[in-house]
């Protein structure tokens, strides 16, 4: 899968540094130069924010038909998490199997190794999620 | 603006057409649209042409001039513009023709979509299809194209409880009418178990939830109302032609159990057209997963939001029922050469709204409707059709 090279650089991707508008206070990820809600009012206003890496799995799937860099892989689970700042992101569930995925699930963010550009090319890392260890306090 | 009006169709055999190019397949739609209209050359003002990926499926971009020199119009110089929308290309391509129509700037264009994407393996056509999805923050981490629609299933079975065998009738329908469409990929009846023992792609969506991969081409001819009686006695006026668009990532959209894209461009099409949902005589929507047609009925207004599987399941869309929906046999039975599906389905409103469609004629077909998606609903295209 061609990525352009710059996406390594990219620290948003191994830091899950989003964006705080400056005028609401939403929170978005990935990163946004514009606030969809704000508009102009959020120019020059929106601020880097970290999220805390948690989130509420709000729905998921297992690809068994993979593109070219995952085969062999299969089946991964990949779930649309919604993070407890407000903004959902898509990433693999990993280091559970398959069954235990449910809507609902609460999971944080690890990083890992995404895939690699051949058996002698550049590896990828960005964030994966699993299970939250620890039980919450409510 | 202008009324505007479609004078003529063609669609190729859809399929793995091994011994057709790209070229072959634009050229042998133009022409039967061409034909179909009773044109000549000199009358085309401009042709539009929608593609969403030539360039990786068979190395050719250009698809303007490619058009234009496959079809003989060289020589004149018209423009030929290429549109790219993902899946709703063709859609999209109609959408400008009509503009450039409406506004008075052509009087004839000629408007065609072709995709040739058997001549890739399978594991580079998913790769190709899921550009049409954030590559940086979705594809990326490993989602596909059908993982996009598989996230929207298991969400919609979540919070409506849509059953996979709800999905899975909707693949049996639409099976059951590709059996009387002679261009159709697979003209092959299909059963619920057939479907729910197929392989799984992306859970809940087995193989036979998800459309093909397809070679095939189709064209319009599109002309101001005044200007289509000069060329037939049955012209097709376009009611309503919109487009919408939403965040490309499906992680930035407002709900997951609708494409809001849909929903708006409906909005704004039956306000142009003057028509509620329950004048809609039949429709041809963008089922290029089982989910996508039951999240299309509802976006559209035929059913309320969660009684799209129900609705099939009681043969509400069969094509005896209330509202036939892809009596084509739809992208799942007819095939999904991407670039082509929207003008195909605009082929099949005509060919309903004129009384041509054989077999698969529905008794009722004033108005039909088409809805045509792009990504995993980052473009919606919907047209209203009336025979005039
Ligand atoms: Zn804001």
């Amino acid at each position: 899968m061609a990525v352009p090279r710059y996406w390594r650089e990219i620290p948003q991707r191994y830091n899950l540094v989003g964006t705080k508008c400056g005028s609401c206070g939403k929170i978005y990820f990935p990163p946004k130069v514009v606030c969809p809600t704000c508009r102009r009012k959020s120019l020059g206003h929106m601020e880097d924010c970290a999220l805390a890496g948690r989130g509420t799995v709000e729905s998921y799937t297992i690809i068994y038909a993979p593109p070219p860099h995952f085969e062999g892989e299969e089946p991964y689970t990949m779930a649309l998490i919604k993070m407890d700042e407000g903004c959902y992101l898509m990433g693999q569930v990993v280091d559970l199997e398959p069954q235990e995925i449910h809507i609902g699930l609460r999971v944080e963010a690890c990083f890992r190794r995404i895939y690699e550009d051949g058996t002698r090319g550049a590896i990828q890392y960005g964030y994966k999620f699993k299970k939250m260890e620890e039980a919450e306090t409510p | 603006m202008r009324e505007v009006a479609l004078i003529g169709s063609g669609v190729t055999e859809f399929g793995e057409l091994w011994e057709k190019s790209l070229a072959d397949l634009v050229a042998e739609a133009g022409i039967t649209a061409i034909m179909d209209a009773g044109i000549d050359g000199t009358d085309i003002d401009a042709l539009y042409i929608g593609g969403m990926s030539a360039g990786r499926f068979v190395g050719q971009e250009h698809l303007g001039s490619l058009a234009a020199e496959v079809a003989g119009l060289s020589d004149l110089h018209i423009p030929a513009t290429r549109v790219e929308a993902a899946c709703a290309s063709g859609g999209l391509a109609l959408h400008s023709g009509y503009l450039a129509v409406a506004s008075g700037a052509y009087d004839v264009v000629v408007v065609g979509g072709a995709e040739k994407m058997t001549d890739v393996p399978g594991t580079e056509a998913t790769n190709i299809l899921a550009s049409a999805a954030n590559r940086e923050w979705e594809a990326f981490f490993g989602a596909t194209f059908p993982g996009l629609y598989a996230l929207m299933a298991r969400y919609h079975m979540h919070k409506h409880g849509t059953t996979s065998k709800q999905l899975a009738q909707v693949a049996v329908k639409n099976h059951h009418n590709g059996t009387l469409n002679p261009k159709a990929q697979y003209q092959r009846k299909i059963s619920v178990e057939d479907v729910l023992n197929s392989t799984m792609v992306a859970d809940p969506l087995h193989l036979l939830d998800c459309s093909p991969i397809t070679d095939g081409a189709a064209a319009v001819v599109v002309a101001s109302v005044e200007t289509a009686r000069q060329f037939t006695d049955q012209p097709v006026r376009i009611m309503a032609s919109c487009h919408a668009s939403d965040s490309i990532s499906l992680s930035e959209r407002s709900r997951f159990d609708a494409l809001p894209a849909a929903v708006s461009a409906a909005r704004c099409a039956y306000r142009q057209a003057g028509v509620e949902p329950t004048d809609i005589d039949f429709a041809e929507v963008h089922d290029c997963f089982t989910i996508a047609e039951i999240m299309a009925i509802e976006d559209l207004g035929f059913v309320d939001r969660g009684q799209g599987g129900p609705a099939t399941e009681d043969g509400l869309t069969a094509r005896d029922g209330d509202i036939p929906v892809n009596t084509s046999g739809g992208l799942k039975s007819k095939g999904h050469p991407v670039g082509a599906t929207g003008i195909a389905q605009i082929h099949e409103l005509m060919l309903q709204l004129r009384g041509q469609a054989g077999q698969r004629q529905v008794e009722k077909a004033d108005i039909g409707l088409s809805h045509n998606v792009g990504g995993s609903g980052g473009t919606a295209v919907i047209h209203i059709l009336e025979a005039i």
